[in-house]
């Protein structure tokens, strides 16, 4: 076989169903063979758009994501979407093509140093220098990827590695000697958790991403109904715990509610589970859950203390470990008064709006919200159109809201919906945009169209870069220093596409435009025009303790 | 405080470049570094020794080695009992008038002529940090023309 077709066999053993990707003259010999090939292969329109959508796909499915981009610029294309897979701990692996290996250091053209460029922002990456490995190393990025603490993978092919001949040798197992992911917790530490949990009055499960990554949902679910702890999330840990749920918080942090942020404030023991305890989530760290105890669960021990004290570390896969510690809990603690006291403070501080003549953007997420039983796929870009999805729908399920928490990519939401929707077909589809994120990656419009992609966009169009604006407004003397930004005629772009624009300007017709979009089999944009100075509250500001919130209604 | 690392790797290309971009990154500067093969020439024995400004940082920086796919094993003889020693070589003037008070410098520390050519003797000394230090301030007295380190390596016991 060719490099090229051990590649695609390798891909095939590994169960990879769809591709998103680009060509170019470095990965020409792979391509010739991807003709003949059996994926779905989606050709997008800029290299950007198959690492997000590779992203997305992984996200809403949990298999590896995969994408393709030549040498040189395609290969430097796909940096932002393998970095913003990275900072989210998403299995992704992206093959791209490289010069011969005779030219390598040698500045030839589209060559550029991809492993050398993506070193900080990959779990692990080759540079294939004998077709002998190839087989082998294909294996092992997948294995890297999706264990341990996910992560994208990048694979370096050069041209003369794909047109070589070689056996192919497909190893059934992997086996690193220097990579071996902790996924039981030490039993003495979980022994340790349960015991500080039975003697808590005031716990507080505070729940990331590595819950939906590791599928320990339902373990979650019974831990917080066996004690009796309320549950709140970060941005990647939403769908973690049903947001309907009578002990769900939703989200703290930054644009967190006042009552998660309260009530972590008080509490006497934060129960951490595949969370990190990032700047957003804290706020002031001096100031953060002064009061509390604190149990880590991660399977990345460098999460651990990386930001914020412990009491009693756990490093494992949360699964294995809140399996384990459901049967270690003797005693469950009584916590009647403090979640009246979390009722409490409920009422006291509700998520809120100020409804308005002019359409407001949590609205427009409320009404996406009730027309789709709030059981579609929400992706976001970035910005305020993000807080307000996360805000304002009501998330049920692991893998339905998929944005990019860490790195905060604008441009990841429409790309990532078309991943998602390639991955789970009888899905709906929401990208919620904002008119600023939209025109970052809105080429993909076309490989929807072509593709029968069918995802709906919302544009919560307010003429502004509105989160920028909103710290502009509020922190600098409202100078509102470039992010007055003008777009194009959404309705005719999305037609020039062969995609549906329906256009909103009044508050009366946002539902109608709702079920239309739904109602139409194509991919549809949607353009909210919505009050163009509205904030995203409740905001704690940069540096401040999490407790210490700006309402913005008083 | 300054940290001796010692850092068992896979004897690949691209591995060095990985962990000096942990240092790196953080803006850590790595005071010295030696890195050579072991008995298993696939894997590689790296000694690093960094001046740590922050504990945390550092420790940080350990978990992230760590991680690293191709580390083996991460150990800091800082807080162990281990054998350090570091290889200099350093050529200075040899001239006949001066010979004799080097030679006696010489058995006093740990260092040795291995060469010696016109006016100038390269010496080469092997210690502890310390005696090192010691044998190069008492050399300074005779022009020291070059002076080269291994770096420090360190082995555990």
């Amino acid at each position: 076989m060719t490099g090229a077709q051990i590649l695609i066999e390798s891909l095939k053993r590994e169960g990879v169903a769809v591709i998103f990707g680009y060509p170019g003259g470095q990965v020409l010999p792979l391509f010739d063979k991807l003709y003949d090939a059996n994926f779905n292969f989606i050709l997008v329109r800029h290299e950007q758009g198959a690492a997000h959508a590779a992203d997305g796909y992984s996200r809403a499915t949990g298999k590896v994501g995969v994408c393709i981009a030549t040498s040189g610029p395609g290969a430097t294309n796909l940096v932002t979407g393998i970095a913003t897979a990275f900072m989210d701990s998403i299995p992704m692996v992206a093959i791209t093509g490289q010069v011969k290996t005779t030219l390598i250091g040698n500045d030839a053209f589209q060559e550029a140093d991809i492993t050398g460029i993506t070193r900080p922002i990959t779990k692990h990456n080759f540079l294939v220098k004998d077709i002998k490995d190839l087989a082998r190393i294909v294996k092992e990025a997948f294995y890297i990827a999706s264990t341990g603490r996910p992560g994208p993978v990048l694979i370096d092919v050069p041209l003369d590695i794909q047109q070589q001949e070689a056996e192919f040798i497909w190893p059934e197992t992997v086996e690193i000697r220097s990579y071996k992911p902790t996924l039981f917790g030490h039993p003495g530490q979980i022994k340790k958790a349960a015991k500080l949990i039975s003697q808590a009055k005031k716990p507080i499960i505070y729940a990331g991403g590595g819950i939906i990554s590791s599928g320990a949902t339902l373990f979650l679910r019974e831990l917080a109904e066996k004690i009796q702890a309320p549950v709140t999330w970060t941005l990647m840990g939403i769908g973690a715990f049903p947001a309907t749920h009578k002990l769900s918080l939703g989200m703290l942090g930054m644009h967190g509610t006042a009552f998660a942020n309260h009530a972590i404030t008080d509490a006497d023991l934060i129960i951490a589970v595949g969370a990190r305890f990032d700047d957003r989530v804290t706020g002031r760290l001096d100031a953060f859950a002064p009061k509390s105890k604190v149990i880590h669960i991660d399977i990345d021990p460098s999460s651990i203390s990386k930001n914020f004290r412990v009491d009693v570390p756990i490093v494992g896969d949360a699964k294995n470990i809140l399996g384990e510690l459901l049967e270690q809990i003797k005693k469950s603690p009584d916590t009647s008064s403090w979640i009246k006291e979390v009722e409490a403070l409920k009422k006291k501080h509700p998520l809120k709006y100020k409804d308005g003549e002019k359409i407001k953007p949590q609205y427009v997420i409320e009404q996406i919200d009730e027309v789709t039983k709030g059981e579609a796929i929400i992706t976001t870009e970035v910005g305020q159109n993000q807080m307000w999805a996360a805000q304002w729908y009501k998330y049920n399920h692991p893998r339905t809201f998929i944005s990019s928490g860490g790195l905060g990519t604008m441009g990841f939401g429409f790309p990532a919906a078309m991943g998602a929707k390639m991955g789970l077909p009888e899905r709906m589809v929401f990208d919620i945009a904002g008119d600023g994120s939209i025109q970052m990656n809105i080429q993909e419009l076309a490989t929807c169209v072509c593709n029968k992609i069918h995802v709906k966009i919302a544009i919560l169009n307010n003429g502004y870069l509105g989160m920028v604006r909103q710290w502009q407004e509020l922190f600098y003397k409202r100078r509102y220093s470039h992010t007055c930004i003008s777009g194009p005629d959404f309705v005719k772009l999305a037609e020039s596409f062969g995609a549906v624009g329906i256009r909103v300007t009044k508050k009366e017709d946002v539902r109608k435009a709702i079920e239309k979009a739904i109602s139409i089999d194509n991919t549809v944009l949607i353009d909210f025009h919505i009050e163009p100075e509205e904030n995203v509250y409740p905001m704690v500001p940069a540096g401040s303790a999490i407790n210490n919130m700006i309402s913005g209604l008083a | 405080m300054r940290h001796t690392i010692s850092v068992l790797v896979e004897n690949k290309f691209g591995v060095l470049a990985r962990i000096a971009g942990l240092f790196s990154a953080r803006g850590y500067n790595i005071a010295s570094l030696a890195v050579s093969e072991t008995l298993d020439p696939s894997i590689s024995y790296m000694t690093i020794v960094v001046e740590a400004k922050d504990e945390k940082i550092l420790e940080q920086i350990m978990k992230q080695l760590n991680k690293l796919i191709d580390v083996i094993t991460v150990t800091d003889f800082t807080k162990k009992e281990h054998v350090e020693r570091e290889l200099v070589l350093v050529k200075v003037d040899y001239s006949a008038k001066e010979k004799a008070k080097l030679e006696a410098i010489l058995q006093k520390y740990v260092g040795k002529i291995v060469q010696h050519k016109d006016d100038t003797a390269v010496i080469e000394a092997v210690g502890k940090e310390q005696q090192i230090k010691q044998l190069l301030e008492s050399l300074r007295q005779f022009g020291v023309k070059e002076l080269i380190r291994t770096g420090k390596i360190a082995i555990e016991y």
